[in-house]
C-alpha cells in the first residue's frame, strides 16, 4: 500500500464508524416514527418496508380522551415544576454562588448529596404524606414530589453559574449604592438566562419524562401523565397489544423533546455537564 | 468602611432569606418522609384503612432479607448493573473519542448521540418493545432473513433473553449520557500533551493508555457514580417490559410492589431503607476507591 492512500483509507473507516454511531442511536427513534405511519394491516406483517402511509393512529390517539388528558396533566405539572425550581433554586443559587454566609460549604454539600439521593428511598414516605395532605392523585401532589430532583439540581448548575460571573459586576453596582437583591436582578439574572435555559430544559425533560411517581401517585384516568398513560396502552386482549397507537403516542410526546435538543443542543451538553465535570 | 460592614450584614442576611424557601421545601418533600420511611419500617402497616398501626421491631426487615424474591431482585438488579455500567462506560469513551476529533459533520454526531437520552424511558422501553416482538418485530425478521438465528424468537418471555435485551436498551439510552461527560473530559486535556507524545515517537494506542485514559480517569470516575447509582434504582425499564413476571423484578420494582399491590407501608418501608443502605454502600466503595486512586 502506498502513503498516499493510507490516510484516505483511515479517513473512510474513521466516517464509517461515524455512520456506525449515528445510525445505532437513531435507528429505534426512526423505526418507531415509520411504524407510527403505517397502516395496521402492515405492521403486523413481516413486510420491512413500508408500501403505504396513514395517519389513522394518530387520529386514534387524539380520540382518545385519556391520552389527551395526560398530555395536558404533563404539559401543566412540568410546566409548574419548572417553574416553581427555577424561581426558587436560582434564589438559592444566587445566596450559595454570590453572597458570604457561615455554613455556606454544609449546604452545598447537602445539595449535592441531594442531587443523586435515590428517590425510591422516599417512594413509601412520599406515599403516606401525600395521602395524609390530601395531595394523593392531585397534580399539585406531583409539582410537588418532582420537586425533589429538579430542585437540587437546579440548585446546583446555577450556583455554577452565578460563580463564573466576574466579581466587578457587582462591585461597581455596590459602590453605587445598589441592594444586593437589585444587584441580583438588575445585574446577575439577566446574565445568567443561558444557565436558566438550560437548566430548565433539563429539569423539564426529567419531569416529562418521569414514571415512578406518576405512576405510584396517582390512580384516575384525568389525574395521569403521558409516560404512564403509554406504559399502559392497552388492546381489547393481552395478548393483542396496538402497536400503531403505542408508536403514535411516543412520538407525540418525543418529537417536541427531539427539536429542543436539536435547537438547544449546545445548551443541554453544558448544563449536563456543568454539575458533573466542574464539581 | 462603616458602609462595608453594613453591606456584608444586609448580604447575610439575604443570603438566609433567600436559601430559607428551599431549605424548607427541601425538608419537607425529602427529610420528613425519609423520617417517615424510617419510622413506618418498624410498625405494622397495612394501608387498607382497616387494620391500625402496631410497632414491630424488625419484623418487617426480617420479612424482606428471608424473602427469596427480594434476594432474586437484588441479583437481577446487580446483574443489570455492573452489565450496563461497564457497556456504557466503554461505548460511551469509544464515542466521546470520535466526537472530539475534527472531523464535518460533529454536530450531526453530537445531535443523534442526544435522541436516547431526550427519549423518555418509558418510550424507548415501548419502541424496543415493539423492535423485539416475537412475530413483528424489525430484530426477529432481520436476524431470520440474515439466518443468524433458525427461528423467531420471543425475547421478552423468558429471563435469559429479556435480561440481555433490558440491558441493549440502557445502554442505547444512557451510552449518550456518559459519552457527553467523558467527552467534556476529554476536551480538558491539554493538545500539546498529544503533540510532545508524537514527537517522543508514542504511537495512538500508546498515546490512549498513556495520556487518555489516566486524565480522564476523574471524570470517568464521576460518570461512573451517577451511572451505578441510577442503575441500582431501575424501575421503569423492567416495568414497562417485562412488568408483571415475578421473577424479573429488580429491587425497585419490587418495592413499589408491596406499596402498591399489597398496599404494605411497613414492608414497603424496609426495602426503602434497605436500598438505601445498598446504594450507600456503593457511594461509600466509589469514594475509597477514587480516593486510593489518586493517592
Amino acid at each position: 500500500m502506498s502513503n498516499d492512500t493510507k490516510p484516505f483509507i483511515w479517513r473512510g473507516l474513521f466516517y464509517l464508524l461515524v455512520a456506525v454511531i449515528v445510525v445505532y442511536n437513531l435507528f429505534p427513534f426512526v423505526w418507531a416514527l415509520l411504524s407510527s405511519f403505517r397502516p395496521s394491516n402492515e405492521l403486523f406483517s413481516t413486510k420491512l418496508w413500508p408500501t403505504a402511509l396513514t395517519l389513522d393512529h394518530y387520529a386514534a390517539v387524539f380520540k382518545d380522551a385519556r391520552f389527551v388528558a395526560s398530555l395536558i396533566n404533563s404539559v401543566i405539572v412540568s410546566g409548574c415544576t419548572v417553574l416553581i425550581a427555577l424561581g426558587l433554586g436560582s434564589l438559592c443559587a444566587y445566596a450559595l454562588g454570590r453572597l458570604p454566609f457561615r455554613f455556606k460549604a454544609p449546604v452545598l454539600y447537602m445539595v449535592l448529596g441531594m442531587t443523586m439521593f435515590p428517590t425510591i428511598a422516599i417512594l413509601s414516605g412520599l406515599f403516606i404524606m401525600l395521602r395524609t395532605l390530601g395531595l394523593f392523585n392531585t397534580r399539585q401532589g406531583l409539582i410537588l414530589s418532582y420537586l425533589i430532583f429538579t430542585m437540587p439540581f437546579t440548585i446546583w448548575v446555577m450556583t455554577q453559574y452565578f460563580r463564573s460571573l466576574p466579581k466587578e459586576l457587582e462591585e461597581a453596582a455596590y459602590v453605587d449604592g445598589a441592594s444586593p437583591l437589585k444587584v441580583f436582578w438588575d445585574i446577575l439574572l439577566p446574565l445568567t438566562m443561558p444557565g436558566l435555559v438550560s437548566t430548565g430544559l433539563l429539569a423539564f425533560i426529567a419531569a416529562w419524562n418521569e414514571f415512578l411517581f406518576a405512576l405510584t401517585f396517582t390512580v384516575t384516568d384525568n389525574m395521569k401523565t403521558v409516560p404512564v398513560v403509554i406504559a399502559s396502552f392497552a388492546g381489547t386482549t393481552a395478548f393483542e397489544q396496538p402497536w400503531g397507537s403505542i408508536m403514535a403516542g411516543s412520538m407525540v410526546v418525543t418529537i417536541p423533546l427531539v427539536i429542543l435538543v436539536m435547537i438547544f443542543q449546545y445548551r443541554i451538553v453544558e448544563g449536563l455537564t456543568a454539575g458533573a465535570v466542574k464539581g | 468602611m462603616a458602609k462595608e460592614i453594613d453591606l456584608h450584614a444586609r448580604q447575610r442576611r439575604l443570603a438566609w432569606f433567600l436559601i430559607l424557601p428551599s431549605v424548607a421545601v427541601v425538608i419537607l418533600i425529602v427529610a420528613y418522609p425519609f423520617g417517615q420511611v424510617i419510622g413506618y419500617s418498624f410498625l405494622k402497616a397495612k394501608l387498607d384503612g382497616v387494620t391500625p398501626l402496631s410497632f414491630v421491631g424488625l419484623d418487617n426487615y426480617v420479612f424482606v432479607l428471608t424473602d427469596p424474591d427480594w434476594w432474586h431482585a437484588v441479583w437481577v438488579t446487580l446483574i443489570f448493573t455492573v452489565s450496563t455500567v461497564i457497556l456504557e462506560s466503554v461505548l460511551g469513551l469509544a464515542i466521546a473519542m470520535v466526537a472530539n476529533s475534527k472531523f464535518k459533520g460533529r454536530t450531526l454526531l453530537r445531535v443523534a448521540i442526544l435522541v436516547p437520552w431526550a427519549i423518555p424511558t418509558v418510550v424507548s422501553s415501548k419502541v424496543w418493545q415493539w423492535m423485539v416482538n416475537d412475530i413483528y418485530g424489525v430484530v426477529n425478521i432481520i436476524l431470520t432473513g440474515l439466518h443468524l438465528i433458525p427461528q423467531k424468537i420471543a425475547w421478552l418471555a423468558t429471563p435469559a433473553t429479556a435480561l440481555p435485551v433490558i440491558i441493549a436498551v440502557d445502554v442505547w439510552k444512557a451510552t449518550p449520557f456518559m459519552a457527553l461527560l467523558l467527552l467534556a473530559g476529554l476536551q480538558l486535556i491539554p493538545k500539546d500533551l498529544y503533540e510532545a507524545a508524537s514527537i517522543d515517537g508514542a504511537d495512538k494506542v500508546k498515546q490512549f493508555w498513556k495520556i487518555t485514559l489516566p486524565l480522564v480517569t476523574p471524570t470517568l470516575l464521576v460518570a461512573l457514580i451517577f451511572r451505578t447509582l441510577d442503575a441500582l434504582r431501575v424501575f421503569d425499564i423492567f416495568y414497562v417490559m417485562v412488568g408483571g413476571q415475578a421473577n424479573m423484578a429488580t429491587m425497585a420494582v419490587y418495592n413499589q410492589q408491596q406499596l402498591v399491590s399489597f398496599l404494605d407501608a411497613g414492608v414497603g418501608s424496609a426495602t426503602s431503607v434497605i436500598i438505601f443502605l445498598v446504594i450507600m454502600l456503593f457511594v461509600i466503595l466509589y469514594t475509597r476507591f477514587s480516593r486510593a486512586s489518586f493517592e
